[in-house]
């Protein structure tokens, strides 16, 4: 699948390992949340990127202690229209501090990148047909926003009450 | 009334300017059917059994003149000359194309309205008190909040993908006039023990198949922290509530299967986490939005006003109307006046274009230029003085819109059913013409008092009818229209859900049974009573009884 990040297209470098496969001597890696739980001390020990598959099912808050230990969380978008990851991805971000990547896989829809931005998410693995110059259009498709979220985007309140300290 | 600044206009405009391009991307077929069908309802665009049905946000009922100009006019030139208003305060199209649709966003941005999220499974138009503002003991204008929510909701990143659809009440007066116990999230305005003033927030309220009062979870939030306790109210909801089955992914189904306290301390540890990094609503942003909603410049007016005592003592069919349909304004010489959308044999909620321009002319002339939609489906006037009731009633009377029936039997909240709606079941217009029909004589319904029927088309429940002094619900039965009874319903602070009476009747004969129904209760009514209250002291039995007697 295509892979953005800062708006441009890069290659996957990260390796998915599945839960009975046999763990690589180095390079980056991403497993399971039960690969995680069942062989932390042997994953912490791996010689090279740790990255972690979180479900939409689980409590960000579980994982909160060993956000340290990882440089990408991939979450999951098991339907185009299940929203629990914007809530697992901005609990992540803003609430827990993790400046790592937060990649958004599974059904990904156009519709949604905007979302997933202001929600933290950086990197989006996009459906083969998806154009660089779409996705660019996607995020530029709205330029005010109402509420803070984990994104630098500056809401209407405050820049209203900016405007009304300057004057 | 709330005026859009740049930054309101900006998103409305940048939001017509995507369905746009949405649209277009749909008729060149770049997009399918089921990858267009979120996209639209988003913008309330939803395909019914003959047409598509656009959805547009009055929030919280306010309206201007103006907006109801631009609506009678889109209803003109988009449509078939007439709009329908919901229990949810907005307005309906029903006959709409869907190339049309951009235009209609566009027409309505210009005069700062839109249709933003009024489907979907995200945060619905908020809703309040149709007299907020001009009700007497009010703690504040539930509005300036109600306004605050819905720029918050609006295109909220984290909650535009929600398990289910969430609707949001707000009222700031008892009685209840915004049935928020059956909301999702029910807000009542309160002062706590120091004197300030704040939010008591219910979650879990909803209607449908499963319809359940909400329950409390805080009983005081301070304003400052209204946006960020919602939020953490609804990341639970988004990341716990079921996804599997739609029947079972309200939040009162998760709020039922964790039980009020679990759910409770899990909102409330998101809180603790969250309270400084949420949303925030500072004192100066709601002195600003408040300032919209500030009191108009009444006149010092002395009562009782002579003239309007005059006409309703010497013009019985005024003071009819009068009794009825004027409720008690909380200055001094003021009404508020409602326009009844419940002539005998009409649409409930219905109204034309010209009665839209009509009543907007209205609402300029006597009412400084503001109306209200009320969730019971009716127009309010809400600012018109005592003295120029008369006038107004004439001139209503005129347009077919002075039917006295406020809160009587025939002033029925009725779906659109069968007649459009693609999930329907039977057709629920049509029982409302006829009990209509059966009850037209206005005496007799003043006789009988304060009597709210409510009837939904299917187990959705957008008719309200669990929550009817006498609910009607069709249902289908082996490819036949029948219609299941209930009692006892009330939608007010002291929310019930309706006992089911016994077993359905076909169509015809659901008039027939009705009016048994108010016999018995004026054979059981003890002085003053209204029929919910002989019925709360009576029970079910003796109307059961009259109902299904042989012969």
């Amino acid at each position: 699948m295509p892979l953005v990040k800062h708006g441009t297209f890069i290659e996957n470098e990260w390796t998915a390992i599945g839960d009975e496969d046999a763990l690589p001597g180095d390079g980056p890696i991403t497993v399971s949340l039960v690969r995680w739980q069942k062989e932390r001390d042997a994953l912490a020990g791996h010689n090279g990127r740790l990255g972690l598959r979180l479900p939409a099912d689980a409590d960000p808050t579980s994982i909160r202690a060993d956000l340290g230990r990882f440089e990408l969380i991939v979450l999951d978008f098991p339907k185009f229209n299940d929203g629990r990851a914007l809530s697992q991805a901005r609990m992540i971000r803003q609430r827990f501090g993790f400046a790592g990547e937060i990649r958004a896989t599974g059904h990904v829809i156009r519709d949604l990148l905007l979302f997933m931005a202001r929600c933290g998410i950086d990197a989006f693995e996009l459906a083969p047909e998806r154009t660089i110059d779409d996705w660019r259009a996607a995020m530029r498709e709205f330029s005010v926003w109402y509420q803070p979220a984990a994104d630098a985007r500056v809401p209407a309140t405050e820049l209203r009450h900016r405007a009304m300290a300057a004057e | 009334m709330y005026r859009y600044d740049a930054i309101d206009q900006r998103l409305v405009d940048e939001r017509a300017a995507q369905f746009r391009e949405q649209v277009r991307r749909r008729m060149a077929g770049e997009l399918s059917d089921l990858e267009f069908k979120p996209l639209r309802l988003m913008n309330g665009l939803y395909l019914q059994l003959h047409a598509y049905m656009l959805r547009i946000a009055v929030p919280y009922g306010t309206l201007s003149s103006k907006q109801l100009r631009a609506l009678a006019a889109i209803g003109r030139k988009y449509d078939k000359d007439y709009g329908h208003f919901t229990t949810r305060q907005n307005l309906q199209f029903n006959w709409i194309k869907l190339e049309d649709a951009p235009d209609i966003l566009d027409d309505l941005a210009a005069v700062e309205m839109h249709a933003i999220q009024t489907s979907g499974n995200c945060v619905r138009n908020v809703t309040a008190d149709q007299y907020a503002g001009v009700a007497a003991g009010e703690i504040e204008d539930p509005r300036i909040y109600a306004e605050i929510i819905r720029q918050w909701s609006s295109l909220h990143p984290e909650f535009s993908f929600l398990p289910r659809k969430f609707k949001i009440a707000i009222t700031a007066t008892s009685p209840d006039r915004a049935a928020v116990k059956t909301h999702d999230i029910g807000l009542f305005m309160k002062r706590n023990d120091k004197g300030e003033i704040g939010f008591q927030v219910f979650a879990g309220g909803g209607q449908g198949r499963t319809p359940m009062m909400a329950q409390l979870v805080r009983d005081f939030v301070p304003k400052a922290e209204l946006l960020a306790y919602i939020e953490s109210v609804i990341r639970v909801y988004n990341l716990m509530g079921r996804r599997d089955n739609i029947h079972k992914a309200r939040i009162k189904i998760l709020v039922h299967a964790l039980g009020i306290d679990k759910f409770r301390e899990l909102v409330e540890a998101d809180f603790a986490a969250t309270r400084d990094s949420g949303s925030p609503m500072p004192a100066a942003e709601i002195a600003r939005v408040a300032a919209y909603f500030m009191p108009p410049a009444y006149e010092r007016i002395e009562t009782p006003v002579r003239a309007f005592e005059a006409a309703r003592f010497e013009d019985r069919d005024f003071a009819r109307w009068v009794t009825h349909n004027v409720v008690a304004h909380k200055q001094p010489g003021y009404a508020i006046a409602v326009i009844s959308l419940k002539p005998t044999g009409g649409i409930p909620g219905d109204a034309t274009s010209d009665q839209m321009d009509r009543i907007a002319d209205f609402a300029d002339r006597y009412s400084i230029g503001e109306l209200r939609v009320t969730h019971e489906q009716n127009l309010v006037l809400p600012n018109v003085k005592q003295a120029d009731l008369h006038a107004l009633w004439r001139e209503l009377g005129k347009e077919g819109l002075a039917t006295p029936n406020l809160g009587l039997i025939t002033d029925i909240i009725a779906c659109p059913g069968l007649d459009y709606c693609a999930l329907a079941n039977a057709r629920s217009i049509p029982i409302a013409q006829r009990i209509q029909e059966k009850f037209a004589d206005p005496d007799r319904q003043a006789m009988i008092g304060e009597l709210k029927i409510k009837i939904s088309g299917c187990i959705n429940a957008c008719g309200h009818h669990h929550v009817g002094h006498i609910g009607i619900l069709g249902v289908d039965k082996q490819g036949e229209e029948f219609y299941q009874i209930t009692l006892g319903g009330s939608a007010d602070e002291n929310a019930t859900v309706g006992k089911i009476l016994g077993k359905g009747f076909p169509a015809e004969q659901v008039p027939d049974a009705i009016e048994k129904l108010v016999d018995t209760y004026l054979g059981l009514r003890a002085d003053g009573e209204l029929f919910l209250d002989t019925y709360r002291r009576v029970g079910i039995e003796p109307f059961k009884e009259r109902v299904y007697a042989a012969g």
